[in-house]
């Protein structure tokens, strides 16, 4: 499979969460989410229920796989930084550990320079902590995971799903 | 892949539809979002032109209800499926969980249901999946008109492998539900099968 399976742990979320709001005081931001690539929203600080998280990460995960598609074609690798500018609000978003994606809303409280230069410092911790996630995933599934709640899934525990 | 949050103890899985142009991938989910409480469903987005034809997906968040005291999402896509949008229907299928096929019962659609099923495999493999081993459900759809092939053949041609097929109405709702239960209920017992 071309990524392993993406899991959140409590000790994990809490650092994520963190870290995000850190950079949510320091770049002056309105709401910082993150994002898996394939449309999973991860974690999300500041004013998020003022947005649709949820069509948000998919629009974001959409907009860069599009991104990433162009830059095949043109020969890069991919493009790590995208920038949108709106009459009042902003987004920056940007690429982490390779398979993370880190959205900042900003608006003129803020501006692009200071936005960029927190992300990056961000950037670097938080991929550290995604490495981590990724080996902390892949050893809990090679030693079999025991607290997996779908180990024990029984077929009606799927039908009431659908009641 | 389906990703899995212990802390809001969540689970979330992608599944895709998967067929050839006016199949009516785009009316399934619409038919979906329509027939789904408010509270169980998010805001159904389709990145169409201005003729309606999906440009780039179709997306609809379901919440199913929950398994063992993990909320059970599913991500609902539609790819365009148009020939020339190839490159956008790859970017789609990363990450998927299960996929549908849905084939044009029409007679004159069949070359395009044999060419969209090719592309699908093709497509798959490239980002290093194999249809075979994905929960994978098969709908007929369009029964309700007239000059269109009969299931046995549609069976042939188009699900060799006999995964669960339906026969569906996606205009009228027909078979559009049982289609969702069947590849969710895959993907679920997959979920279970890969730990």
């Amino acid at each position: 499979m071309p990524n392993p399976q993406l899991v959140m742990y409590d000790e994990e979320y809490r650092l994520v969460t963190a870290l995000c709001e850190k950079l949510l005081r320091e770049a002056n931001a309105r709401v910082i989410f993150l994002v898996d690539k394939n449309g999973q929203l991860i974690a999300g600080v500041g004013e998020t229920e003022r947005f649709d998280t949820t069509s948000l990460a998919s629009l974001t995960a959409g907009n860069i796989a599009a991104t990433g598609g162009l830059a095949k074609l043109i020969g890069e690798k991919e493009f790590s930084i995208l920038f949108h500018e709106g009459e009042k609000d902003n987004l920056h978003i940007s690429i982490v550990a390779g398979r993370v994606i880190l959205v900042v809303l900003f608006d003129n409280r803020s501006s692009l320079g200071l936005v960029r230069l927190r992300v990056k410092k961000a950037s670097e911790e938080l991929a550290a902590l995604f490495n981590g996630l990724m080996k902390k995933a892949e050893e809990k599934e090679k030693s079999g995971n025991p607290e997996f709640p779908f180990a024990e899934i029984t077929d009606e525990d799927i039908d009431n799903l659908f009641r | 892949m389906s990703f899995i949050n212990y802390a809001s103890r969540e689970i979330n899985c992608k599944i895709v539809y998967y067929g050839p142009g006016l199949c009516g991938k785009t009316t399934n989910l619409q038919y979906i979002y329509n027939k789904t409480a408010d509270g169980a469903k998010g805001k159904m987005i389709s990145l169409a032109t201005e003729t309606e034809r999906t440009l780039f997906f179709d997306f609809l968040p379901l919440e199913l209800g929950e398994i063992r005291g993990f909320k059970t999402r599913f991500h609902l896509y539609t790819v365009p499926g148009q020939v020339f949008y190839d490159a956008s229907r790859k970017l789609i299928l990363r990450g998927v969980d299960g996929v549908v096929f849905v084939a044009d019962s029409q007679e004159e659609r069949m070359d395009a249901n044999v060419e969209s099923l090719d592309n699908l495999r093709y497509n798959l493999e490239e980002q290093g999946y194999d249809l075979d081993k994905l929960p994978y459900v098969v709908q007929y759809n369009k029964r309700d008109l007239a000059e269109i092939v009969a299931v046995d053949e549609l069976q042939r041609e188009l699900n060799p492998t006999a995964v669960p097929d339906f026969e569906a109405c996606a205009v009228t709702g027909e078979g559009v539900f049982e289609t969702l239960k069947a590849v969710a209920k895959l993907v679920l017992v997959d979920l279970k099968k890969g730990r």
